[in-house]
């Protein structure tokens, strides 16, 4: 299926169904970040519990430098 | 509004210089100046994640959290909509409850849009959010921002980044005396002295980043900084003299001639 990971598109496999498996991909289950599921957050401990569907919209945010 | 410390909603602190956490040259330099400005209240902003470089280094990671209060901004919003957004992300972090509005309302000068900036702070104040508007030295918007019950009002002293100091600090004034929140001066400072004299008209606070960080030393002007608020502090608190328009000689008349 195919998703958009902060405006890229990007191709996952059957087994990255879920929110979990997309930052594990992404190497990112370390960071800081924040992200957003068609345009509503997800909080770290659901994870594991948000399936990702095709065509789905995926933000992942981070704190950077800023006044 | 005399007292030792900084209260903004529940949080209380020590120091009342704000440091903006942009542009600096490298981290180690930013590392030194938050360290030597002994702020406890660091600003950033949300953006994207690069997700083709996850292992990019992030400055908030390196920071010891247990000793800094994180007061995340919602620049790059140009409504209230998208400044609400901004904030409900930063709060899913579950590192900070602060947040600093900043609604920009045209692209040149930086100036908030006021209409979109009490918009979104009349929804973030529903959720529970602790609200800290960045706006011009509009009295009236100040007056009716602390109506609403925003937490802090934050009015800049010359547009974002211009180093032109307290271009009206007539206003600023008015701001500061009607104030029943802490008034935090953001934006515009260039110098310690500009840093001191918001300090002296009573603010509670100043908020500062790139007279910090484009400074030619940087960690040297986070230490000047720091200075210039306890000083304006303590000359505000002591209570300056009136002003006269001749001189009143400081040595006795009495026992003249010799």
């Amino acid at each position: 299926m195919e998703v958009k990971v902060n405006g890229h598109s990007m191709e996952l496999s059957l087994q990255e169904a879920h929110i979990q498996h997309l930052m594990e991909h992404l190497q990112m289950t370390h960071r800081i970040v924040i992200v957003e599921h068609n345009g509503t957050i997800v909080p770290k401990h659901k994870y594991d519990a948000t399936p990702i569907m095709n065509g789905d919209r995926i933000e992942i945010v981070h704190f950077v430098g800023g006044g | 509004m005399k007292s030792s410390h900084l209260q903004i909603g529940s949080h209380r602190f020590q120091s009342r210089l704000l440091l903006g956490t942009g542009k600096f040259s490298s981290f180690e330099v930013q590392q030194q100046a938050v360290k030597v400005s002994e702020t406890q209240i660091l600003t950033f902003a949300v953006r994207r994640m690069n997700i083709f470089d996850p292992n990019q280094p992030n400055f908030l990671e390196q920071l010891d959290l247990s000793q800094y209060s994180l007061l995340p901004n919602t620049a790059g919003a140009s409504n209230a909509e998208e400044a609400v957004r901004i904030a409900r992300l930063a709060q899913a972090s579950g590192l900070c409850d602060m947040i600093k509005v900043e609604v920009i309302g045209d692209a040149k000068t930086l100036l908030p849009d006021p209409i979109e900036t009490y918009r979104a702070c009349e929804q973030l104040l529903k959720e529970g959010f602790t609200v800290l508007p960045y706006i011009s030295d509009d009295v009236i918007l100040a007056k009716r921002l602390q109506e609403l019950g925003v937490h802090a009002i934050m009015p800049g002293a010359s547009p974002i980044g211009a180093g032109l100091g307290l271009l009206n600090p007539h206003y600023l004034s008015f701001i500061i005396e009607q104030a029943t929140v802490p008034v935090i001066i953001d934006a515009g400072i260039g110098t310690p002295g500009d840093a001191a004299k918001a300090m002296e008209l009573g603010a509670d606070g100043v908020l500062l980043n790139t007279a910090v960080a484009g400074a030619k030393d940087p960690v040297m002007m986070a230490e000047a900084m720091k200075l210039a608020v306890q000083a304006g502090r303590l000359g505000y608190d002591a209570g300056r003299i009136p002003m006269k328009r001749y001189a009143s000689a400081s040595s006795p008349i009495e026992g003249l001639p010799v």
